[in-house]
């Protein structure tokens, strides 16, 4: 009993609660997602024969106890019929007993103590091959849409098989052996008192059987609501603004009350019925204690057993209905965990990118030259997005990329990274192929400022050698002069090595400066350049483009322009519209020209009238 | 903890109350069986057990053990209908608190607290509340009357039971005061592994652009392996509480059996020596019931810390209170014309709540109504600021705001609101569908039946719930519409599976930030209000939809005041009057060639956006 206890309250406090009511989940194929968790634990092979050693020597030792104790018994009463006890073997069958049950309760710690060091590991080692396998997984299948739900839960995922491993299954084992075990020596003491015994209690069992199935529908519901509750208060919490000055207060507590009631009927339908659970087991070994005490007295009265039967079956009862609690419960959680296990092995089998052995490693681009020979790509077979697009940047050209919202643009960078592969055609450098050098050669060639100014929790000095750990202070302290966020720096109280978190974040505008810093510290020979401008201010702007422009001196580099203003000085323009190049010249060219450019670029003076 | 209990309510206290009874009946009963069982033993030995007899004793028996079995699961069911209750209104007290919440406490315990506070929080009370407070009930319940029943026997059997007790409790917090730091350690390390997984992701083409995989799965492996060592840590030790209750449990059954055995072997008669075998049976069974219902304290030590945390992270958002009040000012006969709209400013500054910095420093300025007004400025300079104090938002710190000639602190919060439409930036959609969305809302007025096509009043007209109503009522349905076509938005709408009906998912997930941005702006025109504002509400579309867009809304704007606050000047250079703001303070207000003549900040940002030769 108290063993069970301990773990709900374990499962409280690790997954918050949340999932504490643990709707049961189905899997698919129960037998194969567990032969993939075994598969992990065939590192700790040692330690899972020592828990299934230790727990069988446990449980069978705990059984051991009552036949002793019925010795004990029958000793008492043998001395109180002959007026005189045998006193020593008295105290001598009590230590033993006592030794036994300490050695007992020694192995059933170490059980658990490894159990939880086998789950724990496993667990980690899951989250590791979680880790590499995001790293490892084509950049097309972590672009589609379903995937961060896929993966936000995975995380969650992991941690149900955790609780499913450590709980579960060392309480599977436990119940079985301690169910055999049981039935085994009360069957040596006393075949027609164990029949009474054991008959008691299975009939009380099938009752609860029926009684955890109707409460399932109830924890499902519970669940649903749950869910159903945080997303709407997420959202109307998210969208206060919304709410307040559109007078929706009325309509969203309506909508919150109305949850509210029908997740308090499920919750407490749930609990109750759950919560019959222990009651009825506790019934079941009231009528097996019942059972025994009358059939024996019974039995004892015609002289057919010894009152210590009656005593050492006592004891057996109580031992016997607690595995069957237990594996009706674990079989629950092992569910979960296989449900669980199954999403994670999904994840897991994922296709990678094709290796990459025999490849060029270390090509450098002396002049960096980018060719680009007849492309065609297209995110999903059936919609092609480049044509035949071919297009040669000299050495030390700005190249400008330009169109409307969700025309493609950054599928250009998408191919030059080899983020995607094209379907055919080919991208070269200085003549070589970028298929003929390996990803990280080609992004090694590569200095990168993005949309997306992606910092991650760590000191500022740190995120600017991100792309070059050999660079020196000198190089961080140079390139930060120059985009003019040195003195910004320098004025924090711990410079260079203040931590950027929650606690401490950026403005847009200094992010935006960081990544230029990063990507001049990385020193790299082309340049992908996407102008993010629209969350700066204008005159952090300003600061932004000379930074940029600073870099891509003496470089090739690749603009994605958001402003037309911008990218006058470019020396070609591509024009995209619906995922196509659709032009391509300089500024002045396109615009004699009068086509889409010209258009895009009159759109934005046309004297449109009022507003 | 001691707060939560401020929050019970009669009807809990009466549950609770009930549930203390039958827990207290079903112990009693409980502790009744080893009686029998002892009547039995001595009708054994007494060779007195007939059959008759022993079915008797046999029946009382069972009749206990079904007693104890009802009111085991009424108790239960009284104390889960508590729990539930509880939390239940417990959930509907911060949800209705946290409505009434102006942004300034929204911001100051921010949106993500707030949630968890409202939803993880208030599962965490209801956990305590229904098996933490059932325990706290059931535990001096066993042990008192335990205690009762075994206190006249033998002494040695009493002392060594107490004993037990002790050293169970003991250990128990002893590993509880080890193992608690831990386990909130593990709480902040799993986060961390969460935390720097999610930066992997959300940084993946970085990350493969500067080739840092390596580096990436380094920091997530630190992360990983101290959360494992420090797992393993917590709940080794931890593990060390079964074993020891269930050796401690049979120990003493062990102990009492052997003291037992001096006392029958020293007793004269054999009667006396049953009436003591016969009391160590029961006393025995008492004392491991009692030792069960202590050891079941660890779990209430296990979930107290972390209840009595969320009951106080619950208490803080119940003992806020809201600083903006409505006023009772709820309009004249003259709004219902909807003449109004005027806005004005006067000598208002305002400070974010908590921060010394001034982001407006003495504005003033009068829209008057039907003029469209442009606000740009650099990021901070206070745009944001400045139209959020309209609706109410926030409360100027100094000065007024005023909007038809009264101070909008004197306005009923819905009357002032209804007069408005509000078009953030981040567009905010909400789960339902189209329709739901575009038509969300209501409105509140002197007689705003005028204006609202449901011709309902004050009464809800429409919301995610209602919005699917909308097929039915053919002007409605004319009024979305119409609302979508200004905001350039029926091309995708069309394309979406059931058009107005369309599903949008939560927090609008399905559709993309621009047509997001479109179906906010619809919202904003279904409402048809006097006053309109645009908070950089067209930054997120490209030019020629931003061109088209206000095209169509023009004509749309008959009669009404509109603000535009942007960032590019194209959006805002053919507004009535454009204000320039720098630093919180007005710098320019005039015309986009006024401006561009005397206003160095203007013409500053004008040149960045726009070539020379194409301004003039």
């Amino acid at each position: 009993m108290a063993k069970d206890q301990y773990s709900l309250g374990q499962v409280t406090m690790r997954t918050g609660g949340m999932r504490g009511g643990r709707a049961m989940e189905k899997p698919h194929d129960f037998k194969s997602a567990w032969k993939q968790i075994l598969q992990y634990g065939r590192a700790y092979r040692l330690q899972i024969f020592v828990i299934l050693f230790s727990a069988t020597t446990a449980v069978l030792l705990n059984l051991f106890g009552p036949n002793r104790l019925k010795y004990i018994t029958d000793e008492v009463v043998k001395g109180m019929d002959t007026g005189s006890m045998n006193m020593p073997a008295v105290i001598r069958t009590g230590i033993l007993v006592a030794g036994m049950y300490l050695l007992s309760a020694g192995l059933m710690y170490l059980q658990s103590f490894l159990t939880t060091r086998t789950s724990t590991g496993i667990t980690h080692d899951m989250r590791r091959d979680i880790s590499r396998k995001i790293n490892s997984i084509p950049l097309s299948r972590l672009d589609s849409s379903s995937f961060g739900d896929l993966l936000s839960r995975v995380t969650n995922d992991v941690d149900t098989i955790s609780e499913s491993l450590s709980m579960s299954a060392m309480q599977m084992i436990r119940g079985i052996v301690t169910f055999i075990g049981c039935t085994v020596a009360m069957m040596i003491t006393h075949v027609p008192l164990a029949i009474v015994a054991l008959g008691s209690s299975i009939l009380g069992f099938l009752f609860m059987n029926v009684i955890i199935r109707r409460s399932q529908k109830y924890f499902v519901l519970r669940q649903r609501y749950l869910g159903e509750m945080n997303g709407h208060i997420e959202e109307m919490y998210a969208g206060h603004i919304i709410v307040k000055s559109y007078n929706g207060e009325d309509d969203s507590v309506e909508r919150f009350e109305d949850i509210n009631e029908k997740l308090y009927v499920n919750n407490y339908m749930s609990q109750f019925l759950s919560g019959m659970m222990m009651p009825f087991m506790e019934l079941v070994a009231n009528l097996g204690y019942l059972a025994v005490c009358v059939a024996g007295a019974m039995m004892t009265a015609r002289g057919m057993i010894s009152f210590g039967t009656i005593i050492a079956f006592i004891v057996y009862v109580k031992i016997f209905t607690q595995p069957l609690g237990m594996v009706a419960q674990a079989v629950t959680a092992l569910q979960s965990g296989a449900a669980a296990a199954e999403r994670v092995f999904m994840f897991l089998g994922e296709e990678e990118m094709d290796p990459e052995t025999g490849k060029q490693k270390d090509f450098t681009a002396e002049k960096g030259e980018v060719a680009f020979d007849h492309i065609r790509f297209g995110y999903t077979p059936e919609r092609t997005i480049i044509h035949d697009f071919s297009f040669t940047a000299r050495p030390g050209m700005k190249v400008a990329i330009v169109g409307p919202t969700g025309a493609g643009k950054t599928t250009i960078v998408n191919l030059l990274m080899r983020f995607y592969e094209v379907d055919s055609g080919s991208i070269s450098i200085d003549g070589t192929k970028i298929t003929d050098m390996t990803r990280a050669n080609v992004r090694d060639l590569f200095g990168m400022v993005l949309q997306d100014t992606w910092l991650f929790e760590g000191s500022i000095r740190d995120n600017l050698i991100y792309g070059n750990q050999d660079a020196t202070d000198q190089d961080v302290v140079n390139a930060c002069k120059k985009v003019g966020l040195h003195r910004f720096i320098s004025s924090l109280r711990d410079g260079y090595d203040t931590v950027i978190n929650d606690a401490f974040s950026l403005s847009s505008g200094q992010r935006q400066l960081m990544t230029i810093a990063r990507a001049m510290i990385s020193n790299r020979p082309l340049l992908i350049l996407d102008e993010a401008t629209s969350s700066v201010d204008t005159r952090t702007e300003q600061i932004v483009q000379d930074a940029m422009d600073d870099l891509t001196k003496g470089r090739t580099s690749f603009t994605i322009a958001h402003r037309l203003s911008t990218i006058r000085g470019a020396d070609v323009i591509l024009v995209m519209q619906d995922g196509d190049i659709v032009e391509q010249g300089d500024h002045e060219s396109l615009l004699k020209k009068g086509g889409f450019y010209a258009e895009l670029w009159n759109s934005q003076f046309v004297n449109a009238q009022a507003i | 903890m001691k707060t939560m209990l401020k929050y019970m309510r009669a009807a809990h206290w009466r549950l609770f109350a009930l549930t203390a009874l039958f827990m207290f009946i079903q112990t009693w009963l409980d502790l009744k069986l080893p009686d029998y069982m002892s009547d039995i033993t001595e009708l054994v030995q007494t060779g007195k057990a007939t059959t008759g007899a022993l079915l008797h004793l046999g029946a009382y028996m069972l009749l206990c053990a079904v007693g104890t079995t009802l009111m085991a699961i009424t108790s239960n069911y009284t104390s889960a209908r508590m729990a539930a209750s509880f939390s239940r209104d417990l959930r509907s007290s911060i949800f209705h608190k946290v409505q009434t919440f102006s942004k300034e406490e929204i911001d100051r315990f921010s949106t993500a607290s707030l949630i968890t506070r409202s939803t993880n929080d208030v599962v965490q009370i209801q956990n305590f509340v229904s098996r933490g407070l059932r325990m706290l009930v059931r535990v001096p319940i066993i042990v008192g009357l335990a205690l009762v029943k075994i206190s006249t026997r033998y002494w040695q059997w009493t002392a060594v039971t107490g004993l037990t007790v002790l050293l169970v409790l003991s250990v128990i917090v002893i590993l509880i005061k080890y193992a608690h730091p831990r386990f909130r350690r593990m709480q902040r390390l799993t986060d961390e592994v969460n935390r720097t997984m999610q930066e992997n992701m959300t940084g993946m083409r970085v990350i493969r652009a500067y080739n840092a995989e390596e580096y990436q799965m380094n920091a997530f492996e630190t992360a990983n392996f101290n959360l494992m060592d420090n797992e393993r840590k917590a709940r080794s030790v931890m593990l060390l509480m079964p074993s020891t209750n269930q050796f401690a449990n049979n120990a003493l059954t062990v102990a009492i059996y052997c003291i037992g055995a001096y006392p029958i072997m020293k007793a004269g008669s054999p009667g006396e020596q049953l009436l003591i075998f016969t009391d160590m049976v029961v006393f025995s069974t008492y004392a491991s019931k009692m030792l069960m219902g202590v050891s079941s304290l660890e779990m209430i030590f296990n979930m107290l810390p972390r209840a009595s945390t969320s009951a106080e992270r619950i208490a803080e958002i119940l003992n806020t209170d809201s600083t903006i009040v409505g006023g009772g000012y709820r309009g004249t006969e003259a709004d219902a014309d909807r003449k109004g709209g005027s806005i004005e400013f006067r000598n208002v500054s305002f400070s974010y709540p908590g921060t010394a910095a001034t982001a407006l420093k003495d504005v003033s300025f009068r829209a008057d109504s039907g003029e469209t007004i442009g606000i740009i400025g650099s990021t901070a300079s206070g745009k944001t600021s400045l139209v959020s104090l309209i609706p109410r938002l926030y409360d100027a710190t100094e000065g007024e705001v005023l909007v038809d000639g009264k101070n909008v602190r004197d306005y009923d919060t819905d009357v002032l609101r209804s007069k408005l439409s509000y078009v953030t930036q981040g567009a905010v959609l909400f789960t339902g569908t189209v329709a739901s969305n575009v038509s969300y809302g209501k409105k509140t007025g002197f007689s705003a039946g005028a204006s609202d096509a449901g011709g309902t009043g004050t009464a809800s007209a429409a919301g995610p719930a209602s919005g699917t109503d909308a097929a039915e009522d053919p002007e409605k349905t004319r009024r979305i519409w119409n609302a979508i076509d200004i905001a350039q938005a029926r091309e995708f709408v069309e394309k979406m599976g059931g058009k107005l009906k369309g599903v949008v998912n939560r927090g609008g997930s399905n559709i993309s930030g621009g047509q997001k941005q479109r179906l906010a702006i619809a919202r904003g025109v279904y409402r048809d209000p006097e006053i309109y504002i645009f908070d950089d509400a067209f930054s997120a579309l490209d030019y020629k939809t931003d061109r088209t867009l206000r095209e169509a809304l023009k004509d749309n704007f008959e009669g009404a005041t509109v603000l535009i606050v942007a960032s590019r000047i194209a959006t805002i250079r053919n507004a009535d009057r454009i204000i320039v703001l720098d630093g919180g303070s007005i710098v320019g207000e005039g015309s986009h060639e006024e401006l561009m003549k005397n206003c160095n900040v203007y013409r500053e940002i004008a040149y960045t956006q726009l070539s020379e030769e194409e301004l003039k």
